[in-house]
């Protein structure tokens, strides 16, 4: 998705300094392509679901982009995820296409997971997702697991491991960073902290100071704000290479904010939140606006840059719909196939 | 009552010249070593397993062997470390979990049941999770409640998971080197009162199929099903009942997923009686869906109701004189024997 085709017009060669704040645009601005991929893909999701053209639950990223954006933007593409039931922007993230992932949503054959997961588990190893989970904290011994593979084999891998201030309350998620931190494996834990555990304020959930559990395994830990994507991506490259490099396992906790309900049947909010504070951190707070802001006062980007990709993100999205809800529905004799390899 | 037919103990799989007798335990040990040895990406993770070779001295020597990067000693820590399993699984690796005691699989159960057994199809095919969880079942060892349950039928419940239930030293090594191979995930039940079990093992290389029911005994009046630790309760019985001149034959499943329908029908089929034994809780467990598979399977050619002996359904008591009352024993076997053949 980095847009590699947004290059200056100038006639003359670049000097050193224009060729780096191009490097630096283009850079920035593919991480916002890339968020705003995920904002209107969620958007898109939201509308099919409204329109009942989806099954199921859907539980949006909207809000949370800068968290999967910034910290995959420090992996490589072998690099391992595990991601969460609220999942959508973590897959796109780290490599998925749009056009299988909503026909997975869909329970669509072309799907990344031939319709039998949907969105709550997709998974693809092509891009190093091992899958997301629908059991909060499900994955944490999982990616742990991973982690000790990629030490045993060599790999040089490293993997991150998502989850949300709701996994604080899983016993499996200190008893892996246990053994990440006994074993010295590259894995980093990135707390999604959206301040609500479904329909319940953190506050209410979560005893003590939150960075202090990884701490007390002797896990680097870092706290970052998740709504700006510059200050996720740097906390991660210096955890994630430093994971790489054989230092150990960290923990990144990223304070971000779910712009919709917990899912998007959750409409009435106002037992558990303000509209107040939604629309604080929406007008305040969004990561893409956050990140459009400061290319703007960079001088890094002109609107014609911001008009292309919002063009190009919006093809896609609408591209991908089509796609998806135009390809075909598994064969009923698929039910019986993948229960073992 | 037709007279008893010729009884050997040996079916078709069984031990050829030149084995040796050794126990389960050391057969379990041969088939961790060799395959440690075969494939590289083998490795086991559990409580106890390095130096101490767990409580029950099955792994003793493996870590001398294998060194610690491969034979792992984790903390107290059953969902993660089977969650760890899964990931390593996964990622290209072929662990074996040891989960000490049967009973501590409920701590592990989301991992296994949620994401062990799941991934595969969920990811449409894509992952696999090449796990084993080695574990023990079987009462009598006076470990009361929490140490001593067979809850092998929860797994057998699940669909995506394998579970073996080997009852002589040359089943368990030949399932456990085909249970490694294997790339689902797979639950092998140890009953850890068979640990000095001897029986013959041969030197060379053999693995023994999943899904394939094993004769222990053949017989003609009737067919006592039995798994684990129970084959030999079986097998004692069928001795006796030899005696009083009844012909059992005693058939072990050896997995009960996959399992072998199609023997288990045929062996109904020709003796039209059945008991099927089972040390799981009696209610809704693995002597109920086998009694089901044969019904349906041989439902006219069936003299009597498929009976049932699975452990008492009650919390397994610390005091000898109770426990002992909640297992199956040969004498039972041969009372419900005698009642479907008319002897009682």
């Amino acid at each position: 998705m980095v847009s590699e085709h947004i290059t200056s017009s100038g006639e003359r060669p670049l000097t050193a300094d224009e060729a780096m704040r191009t490097r630096e645009r283009q850079f920035w601005l593919g991480l916002y392509e890339q968020m705003l991929t995920i904002r209107l893909f969620e958007e898109q999701v939201n509308e099919l679901y409204m329109s009942a053209k989806m099954p199921g639950l859907a539980h949006l990223y909207s809000g949370e982009e800068a968290v999967a954006v910034g910290v995959c933007a420090a992996l490589r593409r072998d690099d391992y995820i595990t991601s969460t039931h609220r999942g959508h922007g973590h897959c796109l993230a780290k490599g998925a296409a749009v056009d299988r992932m909503f026909a997975e949503l869909l329970g669509k054959q072309p799907g990344y997971c031939r319709g039998k997961g949907g969105s709550m588990h997709i998974a693809d190893q092509e891009s190093g997702n091992l899958g997301a989970n629908a059991i909060v904290g499900g994955s944490a011994g999982i990616a742990t697991g991973a982690a000790l593979s990629c030490k045993r084999r060599g790999s040089g891998q490293v993997v991150v491991c998502f989850f949300g201030d709701g996994a604080l309350g899983q016993g499996l998620l200190y008893e892996a960073m246990n053994m990440a931190a006994l074993w010295q494996l590259p894995v980093i834990y990135v707390c999604e902290n959206n301040l609500y555990n479904e329909y319940t304020p953190n506050r209410e959930t979560t005893a003590g100071d939150m960075l202090a559990r990884p701490r007390a395994f002797g896990i680097q830990t870092e706290e970052v704000d998740g709504q700006d994507v510059r200050a996720v991506y740097a906390a991660a490259v210096r955890l994630v290479e430093r994971a790489r490099r054989g230092e150990g396992p960290a923990y990144l906790h990223c304070n971000t904010y779910r712009f919709y309900g917990h899912h998007v049947g959750d409409i009435q909010r106002g037992y558990y939140r303000s509209r107040e504070e939604e629309e604080w951190w929406q007008a305040q707070r969004d990561p893409l606006k956050l990140l459009s802001s400061w290319l703007r006062e960079q001088g890094l980007v002109e609107e014609r840059h911001f008009t292309e990709i919002e063009r190009r993100a919006r093809a896609l999205i609408e591209a991908g719909v089509r796609f998806a809800l135009e390809a075909p529905y598994p064969d009923p004799q698929e039910v019986t196939q993948h229960v073992y390899a | 009552m037709s007279m008893p037919s010729v009884s050997s103990a040996a079916s078709a799989p069984q031990a050829p010249e030149g084995g040796r007798e050794i126990t389960l335990g050391q057969a379990i040990r041969e088939a961790l070593a060799e395959e440690m040895r075969r494939d590289p990406r083998v490795l086991l993770l559990g409580e106890d397993v390095a130096e101490a070779g767990t409580p029950f001295k099955v792994l003793s020597g493996l870590v001398e062997e294998f060194g610690p990067e491969r034979v792992i000693d984790t903390p107290i820590s059953e969902a993660g470390f089977t969650g760890i399993g899964v990931g390593l699984a996964m990622t290209g690796m072929r662990p074996v979990v040891d989960i000490m005691f049967g009973d501590f699989l409920t701590l592990a159960m989301d991992q296994i049941v949620n994401q062990a057994a799941k991934v595969h199809y969920m990811s449409g095919g894509k992952l696999k999770v090449p796990l084993v969880v080695r574990t023990t079942l079987g009462a009598t060892r006076r470990s009361a409640a929490q140490h001593s349950q067979s809850l092998h039928a929860w797994f057998s419940h699940v669909p995506g998971l394998k579970v073996v239930l080997p009852s002589t030293p040359y089943d368990a090594k030949g399932l456990l080197k085909t249970a490694i191979r294997d790339d689902n995930p797979v639950l092998f039940f140890e009953d850890k009162m068979m640990y000095q079990l001897k029986g013959l093992v041969p030197e060379g290389e053999y693995t023994i199929p999943f899904g394939v029911a094993d004769i222990k005994r053949r017989g003609s009046d009737l067919t006592i099903v039995a798994t684990s630790s129970m084959v030999q309760v079986a097998l004692a019985a069928a001795a006796d009942l030899e005696q009083l001149g009844i012909s059992a034959e005693v058939i072990d499943p050896r997995t009960t997923s996959p399992l072998d329908k199609q023997t288990l029908i045929e062996s109904a089929r020709k003796t039209s009686r059945v008991i099927v034994v089972d040390e799981g809780y009696q209610s809704y467990g693995v002597t109920a869906e086998i009694a089901a598979v044969i019904n349906e399977g041989a439902f006219y050619y069936l003299d009597a109701p498929v009976k049932r002996l699975g452990a008492l359904d009650v919390p397994v008591p610390f005091s000898p004189v109770l426990e002992d009352l909640t297992v199956p024993t040969p004498a039972a076997v041969v009372e419900m024997a005698k009642i479907l053949c008319g002897r009682a």
